[in-house]
C-alpha cells in the first residue's frame, strides 16, 4: 500500500477541495471495499483532488497527470467499477465550481475537463488491466506451483513406496476389490515360486483352498465389502511347485476418498520354518519322546474334545493299561532293556488299535490308555490289547514274556466328565491287578461305591478314635452246667456319626490293615478291664471275667505283655477276670511258630482262649504245651446241631465233631465254650455234650454295659 | 504430504480463499471461484459488504493491537492476502512487525510465497487450524515468531470452517496456552442470530468449496476467548467492534453475519 502523501499546492481552494474528495471518499467506500481508513482514504483522494486541479490549470495542458491518478486509484485498491463512474461523473459536474477557484479557470474549461476525464480513464484502465493480467498470472501460476508441489510430494511419496515395495523382505500385494492382483513385489513372486508377471495375471481367489483356516475367505469378503480395515493370520500358500509356505499375512483395506473400498494391500512374510519348528515343539510337548505315542497331554486334550463335542449319549471308553510286574524287569534286566520292552508295547498297541482309529497314548512309566473311539466296544479292545502284549518279546538276546492287566470303562458321554472317566479307569486297573494280573477288569459302579465307602470308613477310623466314637457291648458266656454268667464278651461297635452303629466286621478289617486295631484295641482293653474292675468291686462274689480279642496284628506287637500289665495295674482288675481271645492264627504268630508272648501273658495271670476254634489250622502238639485256658467252638459247628429235623444225617456228623472237640479239649484240659447258641435245644444238647459254657443269642445279645450290671444285679436271673 | 492436507489440486472446484478475494475486488480467482461468487451474491446480497466488514474489522483490530505495541502476529486462514493484509497494515505502523500467514489451501499458501518472497519478516505455514500443534510446531521452524513474547492471533472467518465435531474450543485452547502473557486474540465468526433466511441458505451453498461454515452463537463465540479479558466493546457485530467514526457504522450492523471480538491474556487469567 502506497503511503498517503500530503496534500500540496497553496493555489487549490482548499476547503472546495476538501469537500469535494470527502464526498468523494465517502462514495468509494459505500460503493466498493477499501483497504483503508475513512481518514486515510479521505485524504489519499484530497492528494488526487489536488493533482486534478491543478492539472486542469496548468500551462501547457497535459492530461497526463489525469492518467496517473487513474493509475493510483487502480493502485488504491479503489477498483469498484461505479466508484470510477462516481469519479468521472463528478469531474465533469462539482469539480469546477466546487474544487477551481473561479479566478483560476481556463477559458477552455469543458474541453481540459473532458481530456481529463479521458485520461483518469484511460489510465485507470490500463492500470487495471495491468493489474488484472498480473493478479490472473499470479494466482495461475501459483495453483501451477501448488500443484507442482503436491505433485513433486506425490513423486516422493511415491519414490519411497517404490523403494519400500521393491526392496521389502517381506512380501508385498496389491488387488482391486474385484481380487484381480495389481501388483507384486519380487519377494511377494519369490515367495510363492511364480513371476511377478505370472501373478499379475491372478486373481485373489485363486490364492484360497478349501483346507484354509475356517472363516479365512469370509475375512476376505468383509473387507472387500468395507466391513473390515485390517486382518492378521497365519496363513498357507501353495507354491507353484506344489510345496506350501507358511506366512504370516497382514491385509488392509485402502478406501477411496468417500470411504468406498478400492485396494487390499496383502504383506505377507515367510514363517514357513517358524511354523515347522512350532509343529515340532509342539509335537514334542504332545507325544512320549520314548515311544513317539501321544503323551499324558495330548490324550487329555483329545479326551476333553471328544467330551465337549460328543452327542450325550455317545459312548465314551478307555482301557487303562499296566505292565504286570514291570519293576522287577527294569530292575533286574536294566532301565534300558526296560525302555525297549516299552517301545515293543508301545508299538503293538498302537499297530493292534490303531486300525480302528483309537488314540493310544503313553501315560507314564508302564501306563498306556486307549481312547476307545465311540460306539466300538471297549471289552474286545482290551482283549485285542491283552493278546498283543502277551506274544513273547525279544528284547536284546532275551525273550521275555510279559503280561498286563487292563481297567475298561464305558460309558455315555453325558454320564461322566473326563476326569471321573479316568478315576474310575485307575480304580478298575487296580481291580485287575487285585484280581491276579493279566486281566482285564470292567468298571462296576457298585463296586466303586463300596470302594469309596470302605475308603471314606477307613479316611475316618483314626478321627473316630479321638473323637471317642466307639463303644463296648458286653455278651454274656454262660454256664451251661448251672446257668450262671461267668463271663462276658467285650466286643467294639462304632457310634459313627453318619451311619449310625457300625458292628466291628464292617471296620476291624480296616483297622487291622491299616495299624490302626493297635490302637483300637488298647482303647477295647482298657475300656473292658475299667468296666470289669467296677463289676468286681460292686458283685466280687460273681467274679465275672471279661472275654477281649486280641488281634493278630496286636498279639505279634513285642509290647502287648507291658501294655496288658499296664492295662490290669491302672484298673485294679485282678489278673484272673481278664481273658483275652486269639484266633489259632494269631496263636501262631506271622513267624509259624506259636507267639513268644504268650507265655508271658500267662504269667500276669490272665487267662488266654483260642477264638473260632476249628476253622483254621490248629497244631494240637502245640496246643498241649501253650498255656492256653479256653477253646471258643466255630459258630457253624454249634448252629449244626439245631435239630429242627431238617437234615437229621449233618446234624449227626456235627454232633459228633462237636463231641470229639469237647472230649479233645478236655484230655488237654481247656475248658470249652461254644459260640452261636441260639435256641434252648442246642444250649440243652450242648450241655449234654459236657460243653461247659455257651454264648449267643439264647443267653443275651450284646448289650451296654448298664445292662450287664443290672443283670448282675438281678443276681439268680443270670 | 501432511495428513489433512490436500493431496491432489483439483482447480474445477471454488476455493474459499479465491472467491474470497474477488468479493474484495481482486483477480486472484478463476471461472470457477467467480461463478460460485456471484451465484451468493445473487441470494444474499449482503455477502459481498459482509467479506469487506470482517476485512474492516480485521484491519481496526490489527491497528488496535499495533496501538498495543504487539509487533509480531499469527494470521491464521490468511487466505489470499491481497488486499488490506496484514503484513501490510501492520508494517506500515511497525516496519518492523513481524507476520506468519497459516492456510490450508494449497494455491493461497504458493500464492502467499510468492506474493511475500523478499519480504524477510513474513512467513507462510501450510496447514489445516484442526492440527494446531504442527502449526505451532511450523511456525516454531520460521524463527519470526518469539513465543515467549506477546503476539497477536488472527483468526479473522475460519473458526467457523471447524465443525463441532472436530471440537474448536480444543484447537483454541491449544493456540492459547502457546502464547505468552500479553498476547491478544482476534476472532470474526459467523452466526445464526439475528439473521434471515438467507443467511442460512448461503452458509449451505458454503459447502460448494471445499469448505462448509458452522454458524454459532455469541456465547459459543465467546467460550473461544477461554479465561482470556475480552476488550471492549465485546463480542458484537463486527461494524461495532471499535469503528474508525460512528458514521462508519451501518445502520442494521446485524446484517454482516458476523460477531468480532478480541481478548487479552492477562497474566492473573493464569
Amino acid at each position: 500500500m502506497a503511503a498517503v502523501p500530503e496534500p500540496i499546492g497553496a493555489d487549490v481552494g482548499r476547503g472546495g477541495a476538501q469537500g469535494y474528495a470527502a464526498d468523494w471518499a465517502r462514495a468509494v467506500r459505500r460503493l466498493g471495499f477499501v483497504p483503508l481508513s475513512a481518514a486515510e482514504t479521505e485524504r489519499l483522494l484530497l492528494v488526487h483532488t489536488v493533482r486534478l486541479a491543478q492539472a486542469v490549470r496548468a500551462e501547457p495542458f497535459t492530461a497526463r497527470p489525469a492518467e496517473e491518478v487513474g493509475r493510483a486509484l487502480v493502485e488504491a485498491h479503489l477498483t469498484e467499477p461505479r466508484a470510477l463512474e462516481w469519479a468521472l461523473r463528478a469531474l465533469g459536474a462539482d469539480f469546477p465550481h466546487r474544487v477551481l477557484a473561479a479566478a483560476g479557470r481556463p477559458a477552455d474549461l469543458s474541453e481540459r475537463i473532458a481530456a481529463v476525464q479521458g485520461g483518469l480513464a484511460a489510465g485507470y484502465a490500463r492500470a487495471l488491466r495491468d493489474r488484472t493480467f498480473a493478479q490472473q498470472e499470479r494466482i495461475a501460476r501459483s495453483a501451477w506451483q501448488a500443484r507442482d508441489e503436491v505433485e513433486q510430494a506425490l513423486r516422493d511419496s511415491e519414490a519411497r513406496f517404490r523403494a519400500v515395495f521393491t526392496g521389502a523382505a517381506i512380501g508385498i500385494g496389491i488387488a482391486g476389490v474385484d481380487g484381480q492382483i495389481i501388483d507384486v513385489n519380487q519377494a511377494f513372486a519369490d515367495m510363492l515360486g511364480y513371476s511377478i508377471e505370472e501373478l499379475c495375471q491372478a486373481n485373489v481367489a485363486e490364492l484360497f483352498h478349501a483346507d484354509d483356516a475356517a472363516g479365512m475367505w469370509d475375512l476376505y469378503q468383509e473387507m472387500v465389502e468395507g466391513k473390515q480395515d485390517s486382518a492378521r493370520l497365519e496363513k498357507r500358500y501353495y507354491r507353484k511347485d506344489g510345496s506350501v509356505v507358511w506366512t504370516d499375512l497382514a491385509v488392509s483395506l485402502i478406501r477411496h476418498d468417500d470411504g468406498r473400498p478400492r485396494f487390499t494391500v496383502a504383506m505377507i512374510e515367510d514363517i514357513t520354518e517358524r511354523y515347522e519348528l512350532q509343529q515340532r515343539l509342539r509335537f514334542q510337548a504332545l507325544h512320549d519322546p520314548l515311544t513317539g505315542l501321544p503323551n499324558r497331554t495330548l490324550f487329555f486334550e483329545t479326551l476333553g474334545r471328544v467330551f465337549d463335542s460328543a452327542a450325550p449319549e455317545r459312548r465314551v471308553g478307555v482301557c487303562f493299561l499296566d505292565l504286570d510286574g514291570f519293576k522287577a524287569i527294569n530292575d533286574s534286566l536294566g532301565h534300558d532293556l526296560g525302555d525297549r520292552l516299552l517301545v515293543v508295547i508301545g508299538r503293538r498297541l498302537a499297530e493292534c488299535v490303531a486300525e480302528h482309529g483309537h488314540l493310544v497314548a503313553r501315560m507314564g512309566g508302564d501306563e498306556f490308555v486307549i481312547l476307545v473311539d465311540g460306539g466300538q466296544d471297549a471289552v474286545a479292545v482290551a482283549q485285542t490289547a491283552l493278546a498283543a502284549v502277551a506274544a513273547p518279546v525279544h528284547v536284546g538276546d532275551q525273550q521275555l514274556a510279559v503280561s498286563a492287566s487292563v481297567g475298561v470303562v464305558e460309558c455315555p458321554a453325558e454320564e461322566t466328565t473326563a476326569s471321573e472317566l479316568m478315576k474310575a479307569a485307575d480304580a478298575t486297573l487296580y481291580w485287575a491287578k487285585a484280581a491276579g494280573r493279566g486281566r482285564y477288569a470292567v468298571y462296576d459302579p457298585e463296586r466303586s461305591a463300596r470302594d469309596l465307602a470302605r475308603a471314606a470308613l477307613v479316611a475316618g477310623l483314626p478321627a473316630a478314635l479321638e473323637r471317642g466314637e466307639f463303644v463296648l457291648h458286653y455278651q454274656p458266656i454262660v454256664s451251661l452246667l448251672e446257668g450262671r454268667m461267668l463271663a462276658v464278651e467285650a466286643l467294639v461297635r462304632w457310634q459313627h456319626p453318619e451311619l449310625g452303629l457300625i458292628g466291628p466286621d464292617r471296620f476291624i478289617g480296616l483297622a487291622e490293615e491299616t495299624g490302626l486295631i493297635v490302637g483300637l484295641g488298647e482303647w477295647v482293653l482298657r475300656t473292658a478291664c475299667r468296666d470289669a474292675e467296677r463289676w468286681w468291686r460292686e458283685f466280687p462274689d460273681a467274679r465275672l471275667v471279661v472275654s477281649v480279642n486280641l488281634a493278630a496284628r496286636q498279639a505279634d506287637d513285642p509290647a502287648i505283655v507291658d501294655t496288658v500289665a499296664d492295662v490290669l495295674a491302672t484298673t485294679g482288675l485282678p489278673a484272673e477276670l481278664l481273658q483275652l481271645e486269639l484266633t489259632e492264627s494269631a496263636v501262631m504268630g506271622s513267624a509259624g511258630e506259636p507267639l513268644r508272648s504268650l507265655h508271658r501273658l500267662a504269667a500276669l495271670g490272665i487267662r488266654l482262649a483260642v477264638d473260632d476254634f476249628g476253622t483254621g489250622y490248629s497244631n494240637l502238639a502245640y496246643l498241649r504245651r501253650l498255656p492256653i485256658h479256653c477253646l471258643k467252638l466255630a459258630g457253624p459247628f454249634v448252629e449244626g446241631i439245631r435239630a429242627d429235623g431238617t437234615d437229621v444225617a449233618a446234624d449227626h456228623r456235627d454232633e459228633r465233631i462237636v463231641d470229639a472237640l469237647v472230649r479233645l479239649a478236655h484230655a488237654l484240659e481247656l475248658w470249652v465254650t461254644a459260640e452261636a447258641v441260639e435256641t434252648g435245644v442246642q444250649a440243652e444238647r450242648l450241655r449234654a455234650l459236657r460243653c461247659d459254657t455257651g454264648q449267643g443269642r439264647y443267653f443275651g445279645a450284646p448289650a451296654p454295659a448298664e445292662v450287664i450290671t443290672a443283670r448282675l444285679r438281678g443276681g439268680a436271673a443270670g | 504430504m501432511p495428513d489433512g492436507l490436500p493431496t491432489e489440486i483439483d482447480l474445477t472446484r471454488p476455493s474459499a480463499a479465491r472467491v474470497y478475494d474477488y468479493f474484495l475486488g481482486g483477480a486472484h480467482n478463476f471461472e470457477i471461484d467467480r461463478q460460485l461468487a456471484e451465484q451468493i451474491a445473487s441470494m444474499t446480497p449482503n455477502l459481498a459488504a459482509t467479506m469487506r466488514s470482517g476485512r474492516e474489522f480485521l484491519r481496526r483490530a490489527v491497528r488496535a493491537l499495533l496501538d498495543a505495541g504487539i509487533d509480531q502476529f499469527l494470521d491464521i486462514g490468511s487466505g489470499i492476502p491481497t488486499v488490506g493484509n496484514v503484513h501490510e497494515v501492520a508494517q506500515a505502523a511497525n516496519p518492523k512487525a513481524r507476520v506468519v500467514y497459516v492456510d490450508i489451501d494449497p494455491v493461497a499458501v504458493a500464492h502467499s510465497r510468492e506474493l511475500l518472497a523478499g519480504n524477510d519478516l513474513t512467513g507462510v505455514v501450510h496447514a489445516d487450524l484442526r492440527e494446531p500443534e504442527r502449526i505451532l510446531t511450523e511456525t516454531h521452524q520460521l524463527n519470526l515468531i518469539d513465543f515467549s513474547r506477546p503476539m497477536g492471533i488472527l483468526l479473522a472467518g475460519v473458526v467457523h470452517f471447524v465443525p463441532d465435531a472436530a471440537r474448536p474450543e480444543e484447537i483454541l485452547s491449544t493456540l492459547r496456552a502457546a502464547a505468552a502473557p500479553g498476547s491478544f486474540l482476534v476472532i470474526s465468526h459467523s452466526t445464526f442470530e439475528d439473521q434471515p433466511q438467507e443467511m442460512l441458505d448461503a452458509q449451505r451453498l458454503s459447502a460448494r468449496t471445499d469448505t462448509e461454515i458452522t454458524l454459532r452463537s455469541r456465547a459459543q463465540i465467546t467460550g473461544f476467548f477461554g479465561d482470556w479479558t475480552v476488550l471492549e466493546p465485546g463480542v458484537v457485530h463486527m461494524p461495532l467492534w471499535r469503528p474508525d467514526s460512528p458514521s462508519d457504522v451501518d445502520e442494521h450492523p446485524e446484517r454482516f453475519g458476523a460477531f468480532g471480538g478480541v481478548a487479552r491474556y492477562d497474566q492473573s487469567a493464569g
